[in-house]
């Protein structure tokens, strides 16, 4: 191959996920190319660790608060999840509670549990994807890494991305968890044109009924390239609860390995 | 002078650079827990010195204080513990639950102090777990542990992680003043006899290892010293009743795994004991099950099981123990509301002779640094022979209201 051919040729590869998406087919194959996409821009993010706090409020609006931190580890294999440890800071009594998680695609996540108070590391069930996450509108399963080939992806259309960001266009994508118990029949996501990052994400029950609203704000991005959110507004319109995550600032390749995220290690976490 | 003023200015922004470092390291955390606990008991005492108090008020206070540097990699650890009981007199008593400096290093974790250990997958009897003594006078459970001096390493590696315990100062266990209630209407001496000329200064050893296999959570351990447990021995012909704890050696290696699978938790202890007569076997198997939110609400429902045997010698030569062949039933229920209420029910019967230990553990959070437990102990159709006749009429509802500062 000559040279200019060879460039021609890698330049086709880098445009190939946004020829595909502009070529595809079926909604089927436009809906996954975008969460391809997604996935793709997000890769090599290595680590991070992340400062969070959770408001929790009711329809009587009485509100309480979690601290908590987020540790990741990007597994880059794509056929392996990633790794993350919550540990909760507020409120005081399970002040260093950790969680343990090693994301799957298809099969169920490991989980561990460290309960300081007993100073024991409990291996837990992760069949509760649906159950709410320390009692907030989050389901365990809106907060675990966001792999592709847990979803079959549909593209529905485009349109302006709606109050989470007003001035952008959106593909909008229904995505069905081919993973098992999970509390959804589908959701359905704006994700913007521009980053290929979700702005809202509509939830659908098990009898297929709007369940929750998710909005995602402010996204920030980090070293040039990984696009995150720095709030989270996750409404439940059955029954009139809301909780608001926030992120403080990111750091990322902060030096963390597969080691730190073994359950024997759980115990030295702070 | 223009140079002076820009090296006092350098300096200065050298400072104000080095500054937050400097205020952030050691990082120092300190916090409070403050414990006010009722302790209701329905019935008369049922052995002559025990005071008649259908209420027992006490109290208890835990301060942590951490301080980390060098980005976390250190960290000294101080957790005293004090209550003060206003009718058992051993249960006024103070402890250092922790008192320890951990280093992260390369490749091992090493913790020096007193620390607490736990070993273990089951939830109705913990054999393997014995780095920590019991603080018996806490409950009847006997999960409350005294700080145990200590140096620990710990290696993490692909073959799984080892650790290896050098404990060289013993830690005798705590039982209730005998006119207090819940102390079998004996006294145990406080000069405890000991079956090693060092006494509570030989140096205990232990090893462990732990790995996760896939769906399997395994450990093995091994643990040469000095029993947790004590025999009582009566020594004192005049008095029956007062009783001398002693402590033997023993070499126990001890088992336990946990295969998760679905909503099905199934555990295993086992553990080989010598040293307490002949060398016997005991273990305890089961599983808990887990119906997640039931009826389509946030709640999940558990059902655990647990079988409990022991082989140990009951001629004296071994302390004796209630799981000899017993059966634990209970359920758990996980409310995952706001307040993280849960009450855990559960009984364990004695399989020959049909004495039930019935309890109730439940918790609420009031607010963000409130919190609300209840627990309730019954012994009921205690058979005369059982151990848990003594305590027949010590059934207790005890409420603790917790205020972290």
């Amino acid at each position: 191959m000559g040279k200019l051919q060879r460039i021609l040729a890698l330049a086709v590869l880098a445009i190939s996920p946004v020829l595909q998406s502009a070529y595809a087919e079926t909604p089927q194959e436009k809906g996954r190319a975008i969460a391809e996409e997604t996935d793709r821009r997000d890769l090599g993010w290595g680590d991070s660790d992340v400062v969070m706090s959770m408001i929790l409020r009711n329809a009587e609006g009485e509100s309480s608060v979690r601290e908590l931190r987020l540790r990741s580890l990007e597994v880059p294999e794509r056929g392996v999840g990633d790794k993350s440890i919550t540990v909760f800071d507020k409120p005081r009594d399970i002040e260093g509670t950790a969680f343990l998680s090693h994301t799957k695609i298809l099969d169920p996540d490991d989980q561990w549990l460290y309960l300081p108070a007993l100073k024991r590391v409990k291996r837990i069930s992760s069949k509760n994807k649906s159950g709410p996450f320390v009692g907030s509108e989050f389901a365990y399963e809106d907060l675990v890494s966001q792999e592709v080939d847990r979803y079959d992806y549909t593209w529905l259309r485009d349109e302006n991305c709606g109050e989470a960001a007003p001035t952008m266009e959106c593909f909008v994508v229904e995505r069905t968890p081919l993973y098992e118990h999970s509390g959804y029949t589908k959701q359905v996501s704006w994700v913007d044109k521009q980053d290929y990052q979700p702005r809202k994400t509509e939830f659908y029950d098990r009898k297929d009924a709007l369940l929750k609203t998710l909005l995602q704000l402010d996204y920030k991005q980090y070293q040039g390239q990984y696009w995150r959110t720095h709030r989270m507004d996750m409404t439940n319109h059955q029954t009139g609860k809301s909780t608001t995550l926030t992120f403080e600032d990111y750091s990322f390749k902060v030096g963390l390995s597969e080691g730190d995220f073994e359950k024997n290690r759980l115990k030295r976490v702070r | 002078m223009i140079s002076g003023v820009r090296i006092a200015a350098a300096g200065l922004c050298l400072a104000a650079g080095a500054l937050p470092a400097l205020a952030k390291e050691p990082n120092i955390e300190t916090s409070l827990e403050l414990g006010m606990e009722l302790r209701v008991f329905p019935n008369d005492p049922a052995l002559g010195p025990q005071r008649d108090r259908a209420v027992s008020p006490s109290f208890y206070l835990e301060p942590e204080i951490t301080a980390d540097w060098n980005g976390g990699v250190d960290r000294l650890t101080l957790v005293p513990y004090a209550r003060v009981d206003r009718d058992d007199d051993s249960r006024t008593h103070v402890d250092l639950r922790e008192a320890n400096w951990l280093h992260i290093g390369d490749g091992y974790d090493l913790v020096i102090g007193a620390d607490k250990v736990f070993w273990g997958v089951t939830e109705s009897r913990h054999l393997v777990d014995i780095v920590n003594q019991s603080d018996g006078v806490e409950d009847v459970d006997l999960e409350d542990k005294l700080g145990q001096p200590m140096v620990q390493l710990a290696v993490p590696s692909d073959l799984g992680t080892f650790s290896f315990f050098v404990m060289p100062y013993f830690r005798e266990r705590t039982f209730p003043d005998a006119d207090a209630r819940l102390s079998s209407g004996v006294r145990v001496d406080d000069d405890a006899q000991y079956d090693s000329d060092a006494e509570e200064f030989h140096p205990d050893l232990a090893v462990r290892w732990s790995q996760v296999i896939g769906d399997f959570d395994v450990g093995l351990s091994h643990f040469h010293g000095t029993s947790r447990e004590p025999r009582l021995l009566a020594l004192d012909p005049a008095n029956p009743s007062n009783l001398t704890p002693y402590y033997d050696q023993i070499d126990q290696t001890g088992l336990d795994l946990q295969y998760t699978t679905d909503a099905w938790l199934w555990k295993l202890e086992a553990i080989g004991r010598g040293g307490h007569g002949d060398y016997f076997p005991a273990a305890v198997a089961g599983f808990e099950y887990t119906l997640f939110g039931i009826r389509g609400s946030d709640m999940d429902l558990g059902f655990l099981a647990e079988y409990q045997y022991d082989g140990r010698d009951e001629d004296g030569s071994a302390p004796g123990t209630l799981a000899n062949n017993d059966t634990f039933v209970g359920t758990r229920l996980t409310f995952n509301d706001v307040d993280d209420t849960s009450i855990l029910a559960g009984a364990v019967v004695d399989n020959e002779d049909g004495s039930t230990l019935l309890s109730l553990e439940a918790e609420r959070r009031i607010g963000d640094a409130w919190k609300v437990e209840a627990v309730a102990r019954f012994f009921l159709n205690a058979d005369s022979e059982n151990g848990l006749t003594a305590l027949e009429r010590d059934d207790f509802v005890s409420l603790t209201l917790i205020r972290y500062f």
